[in-house]
């Protein structure tokens, strides 16, 4: 299913990136959709990304929610006119026939607090079912996307559970030779929900989140923007297993979210502002 | 004469927004066809999730040719302001025309403005109306987003037709340029559609698997969702809201009933249900009992050969979703309400209101307070105390963290579960009742404890540090608080008086809290009896209780509303105004009362008299006289003798129907009276007595209400 989906995107003429090597809660928080969507200059990638939720884990109970999975997320800059056809030729390319199941774009705006970013789009469901966020990005760090940004993000294990015609992730088949994927995850699920809810260190987890702070300043001072922006994804993900372990409280809540979000949107400032002169140079409307 | 089509096509336009969307058309297009002095026919307007559609019957092919003209100034003024009058009205001078006006020549600058194409008017206002549109959220898209000033849209926007009869009216908004041409269905059809004109709009599309017109969707949605019902043995449960959004969210609605495991149905049905309803827009059933029963009805988007696989994965993702809510419901059970309270410190009420759980020691103290000490029903001291103290315990559960519409339902779900009575576990489901103006009111003793000391808790809490609600701004609720209050009273029959509940809830008295509090209760039972007929004129007449603000809102209601009986009536529409004719004299004639009574108030001379003493020397006034007294007058002095005690101990007695009684005895002798006496009659003597007769009666009157906050 993968493979179907880098040859489609491929020839739509995208990018076929790989997965970030690093902790974070979806595939928009990759550096190639995050820092990438800032910016005049057109942009087209595709790539995995796994995803870790701490708070969705269920132990391995539940046939859909998983606190770990996959995403194939697409970003196309500017948005094309056709995104939409080509979107839905994928899904007819790993075999979801849109006259066999009901496909529906649900009106489902997304907006990340912690990565200062809004934008209008549905979450496209099959027989009812989420299986794409399908985002027009409006802002992104504090800033106006000029051009907009068509993201797709597609749940891997969703999909895979439509074409495979299973009820139950654990179900499906990971190969031809009997490996399902509750064989491949379903322990790991069971001790990650324990570790994330029960387990973690919090005193490690705060003191974790202090140094990818403070990192991220460091690196925010030094003029490095990547390296400033993975420390931001570093403190977002430490904060959502904090969240996990019940110890932040709702008035703490938010003013962890603002530092979090003030790390990214800094990274996303200090990314403009190294680039701004350049890209200005060459699209002068953008500047406008 | 002839009609117009209009189609904006869209990419998905979210389901709630259609509505206002068809509203704004039709009134943007109106509008423009106004300004440009295009008389039209009837409008329709149609939309589903990719399209805005509208119909303009009967418009003309060129609008009507205008004559302006303009006056100038007089021939021989000087050039300057003759230059300037044809500069301001676009014309030259040697086109000036001169007439005589007033025997003077004077230029005139005639302007004939031709009529134009209607065609050519709508090529200019399709453009307009879309970039006027006021979508509650809207986006920019595509390679014009480069620059910020590019076209706003709910989302992309990718068609426009515009058909005025059979010609094509050009225009072009944000790099869309209007065409003959639509698209049908998502999937039952591909390629292009070209439309005739508004005639075969709807038909062809029909052809094309789109059901234009909402409300056929709507009805199509609502028909067979229970056809799919009845045909399963069960009866759908009905949700209008539902109906509409399934078909504000299809162009070809297909509704398909399917089942989930039994299994579920531990999970309480409203948990099921609203599952159901916010996450997959399904309408849920009831069996032949009226239990709930393990199905649901999906509106699919397309017809499929085989609708047992859409209902299949419906199933499936439905089945995940109440698998999560019985985990939720699992969970939360492992925890008693007391240690979910324990979290109830880290929430904060108010940033100067202190925490969830201080307002919950607040609650119950006043609950206890309520069941025990006041005139509230006969609770139980130590139920109602458990109940207050858990009645928020359940915010903190994950099933209310989900759905937070559930508060108060699960922590009455989770108290039964671990075996509280049913008085604590009813309390705390029912303590935010009444929600709304139509929504049931509690009568359990414990309940209706809890539910009014909540409400006055937050009103005397928000008023206490001066945040009220102002204009539309009401961002806690007091309104609907309030309103809570006088459902919760009235229907209870209640006598609760505020100064001892404030003194209750602070542990000292605080009367300008009681009576700010109780100005805005009062103000909201106007509004709410204005809607039972009560004005709010008769509430403002029956707001003082001996000289203050009521405390008490019962009492203000039942006199408001003995007033309107009254007053409706015959006897006391013409006591109504023998009063104001009696005080107007008074007005006009400056009394102030006799040297022995005191003037105190400013609109009621005789306030006084409800001190014993001087009632008594009114009312022995009123016995003598030093001169012989007319019929009439004599009649008036022995009704107010008789007819002021009994209203006096009805109003003590608080019945205000025989207080109004009373005052009913003195409408024959105020009229004859006013017939037959003359007030201002020459000797000193006679006019004071008469005045003095009419300011008893006045102050009669005025103890029962105070008819002068009585309009008309």
């Amino acid at each position: 299913m993968i493979l179907a989906l880098h040859d489609f995107w491929s020839a739509k003429g995208c990018l076929i990136l790989q997965p970030y090597d690093m902790r974070m809660g979806a595939g928009t928080f990759h550096p190639a959709t995050t820092l990438r969507a800032l910016g005049p200059e057109p942009w087209n990638a595709a790539f995995v990304q796994p995803c870790r939720r701490p708070t969705d884990g269920r132990y391995g109970e539940n046939p859909n929610r998983l606190q770990h999975y996959y995403q194939y997320q697409v970003i196309l800059k500017p948005s094309p006119p056709q995104i939409q056809e080509w979107y839905l030729d994928s899904l007819r390319t790993i075999g979801i026939d849109p006259l066999k199941h009901d496909i529906r774009f649900v009106e489902d705006d997304w907006e990340s607090p912690t990565l200062g970013a809004w934008g209008l789009g549905w979450e496209v469901w099959c027989d009812g079912m989420e299986v794409t966020q399908f985002t027009y990005f409006q802002q992104m760090g504090g800033f106006d996307c000029k051009p907009v940004a068509g993201e797709l993000t597609y749940g891997l294990e969703r999909l895979a559970m439509y074409i495979q015609g299973v009820d139950n992730v654990y179900d499906l088949a990971f190969n031809t030779q009997g490996v399902s994927y509750g064989d491949v995850f379903l322990e790991n699920e069971r001790q990650m929900s324990t570790w994330n809810f029960e387990v973690a260190d919090t005193d490690a987890l705060f003191d974790l989140f202090r140094k990818a702070s403070a990192e991220c300043k460091l690196c925010l001072e030094k003029g490095l923007p990547i390296p400033a922006y993975e420390q931001a994804i570093e403190a977002s993900h430490i904060f959502n297993l904090l969240q996990a372990r019940g110890v932040i409280s709702v008035q703490e809540r938010a003013s962890y979210m603002a530092q979090v979000r003030d790390l990214a949107r800094g990274s996303c400032e200090a990314y403009m502002a190294k680039y701004s002169d350049q890209w200005a140079a060459a699209y002068p409307e953008w500047a406008a | 004469m002839t009609d117009f089509l209009l189609e904006l096509r869209s990419e998905e336009i979210p389901a709630r927004m259609q509505a206002g969307a068809r509203a704004d058309l039709e009134r943007l297009f109106r509008e423009q066809m106004k300004a440009a002095g295009v008389e039209h026919g009837a409008i329709t307007v149609w939309s589903t999730p990719r399209r805005l559609a509208l119909i303009a019957k009967a418009m003309p092919q060129q609008t009507e040719a205008v004559s302006e003209e303009a006056k100038g100034p007089p021939e021989g003024a000087p050039d300057q302001a003759v230059e300037g009058f044809c500069k301001k009205n676009g014309v030259t001078r040697d086109q000036l025309e001169v007439r005589e006006v007033k025997g003077r020549a004077t230029y005139f600058a005639v302007k004939n403005i031709p009529g134009r194409e209607v065609k050519d008017v709508l090529a200019e206002a399709i453009p307009a109306i879309v970039r006027a549109f006021p979508w509650p959220k809207s986006m920019r898209w595509g390679e014009p987003s480069i620059s910020s000033e590019s076209l706003r849209w709910v989302r992309p926007l990718s068609g426009i037709v515009a058909i005025l009869g059979e010609d094509l009216v050009e225009c072009e908004v944000g790099g869309v340029a209007s065409g003959y041409a639509t698209l049908g269905h998502r999937f039952h059809h591909s390629g292009e559609i070209t439309i005739g004109g508004a005639d075969d709009y709807i038909e062809k599309l029909r052809a094309c698997h789109v059901i234009v017109d909402h409300e056929e969707r709507q009805d199509m949605v609502r028909a067979q969702a229970q056809a799919a019902a009845s045909a399963a043995g069960l009866k759908l449960v009905a949700d209008e809201g539902l109906v509409i959004e399934n078909a504000g969210l299809t162009e070809w609605p297909v509704p398909l009933l399917g089942r989930f495991d039994e299994s579920y149905l531990d999970v309480p049905p409203e948990v099921i249900q609203l599952t159901a309803r916010t996450n997959q827009k399904y309408f849920v059933c009831n069996d032949a009992n009226g239990a709930l029963a393990n199905a649901f009805v999906c509106t699919a988007n397309i017809a499929a050969d085989d609708p047992a696989v859409i209902v299949d994965g419906n199933r499936k993702v439905l089945a995940a979703r109440l698998s999560d809510a019985r985990f939720f419901w699992e969970v939360d059970q492992k925890t008693t309400l007391r240690e979910h309270n324990r979290k109830l410190d880290r929430i904060t009420f108010h940033e100067k209101l202190g925490t969830v759980a201080e307002k919950v020691q607040r609650v119950a103290k006043l609950a206890d307070w309520l069941v025990f000490d006041a005139k509230a029903p006969n609770g139980d001291h130590k139920l109602a105390r458990q109940a207050a103290e858990l009645c928020k315990a359940d915010l903190v559960t994950e099933m209310v963290g989900e759905f937070p519409e559930l508060q108060g339902l699960m922590g009455g779900y989770y108290a039964r579960a671990e075996g509280l009575p049913d008085d604590v576990a009813n309390a705390i489901r029912d303590h935010y009742k009444p929600a709304g103006q139509n929504d049931e009111v509690p009568t359990a003793p414990t309940t209706v404890a809890i539910a009014l000391a909540d409400r006055l808790d937050n009103l005397l809490s928000f008023f206490k540090i001066g945040i009220l609600p102002t204009g539309s701004k009401d961002p806690f609720a007091l309104r609907r608080a309030a309103l809570g209050y006088l459902r919760l009273v009235q229907e209870n029959d209640l006598e609760l008086s505020l100064d001892t509940v404030v003194h209750a809830w602070e542990g000292r008295p605080n009367a300008s809290l009681a009576e700010k509090v109780s100005e805005f209760l009062l103000d909201r039972l106007a509004v709410q009896l204005k809607d039972q007929g009560v004005r709010h004129d008769y509430i403002g007449a029956s707001r003082e209780w001996k000289g203050r603000t009521d405390f008490r809102v019962d009492r203000v209601e039942a006199r408001a509303r003995s007033l309107a009986e009254f007053l409706t009536g015959e006897d006391g529409a013409n006591l109504l105004a023998g009063y104001k004719r009696a005080a107007n004299i008074l007005k006009k004639e400056g009394y102030e009362g006799t040297d022995r009574i005191a003037r105190t108030g400013e609109e009621d001379p005789l306030s006084l008299v409800d001190d014993p003493d001087v009632g008594s020397i009114v009312a022995e006034r009123g016995k003598s006289a030093s001169y012989d007294r007319e019929p009439a007058e004599q009649a008036l002095v022995e009704a107010l003798a008789k007819a002021e005690p009994a209203a006096n101990a009805a109003i003590a007695g608080e019945d205000f129907g025989a207080a109004m009684a009373a005052l009913a005895t003195l409408r024959a002798p105020i009229d004859d009276f006013f017939d037959d006496v003359t007030v201002n009659d020459p000797d000193p003597a006679k006019r004071s007595a008469r005045l003095a007769l009419l300011a008893n009666f006045v102050a009669a009157v005025h103890k029962v209400a105070d008819f002068s906050r009585i309009e008309g």
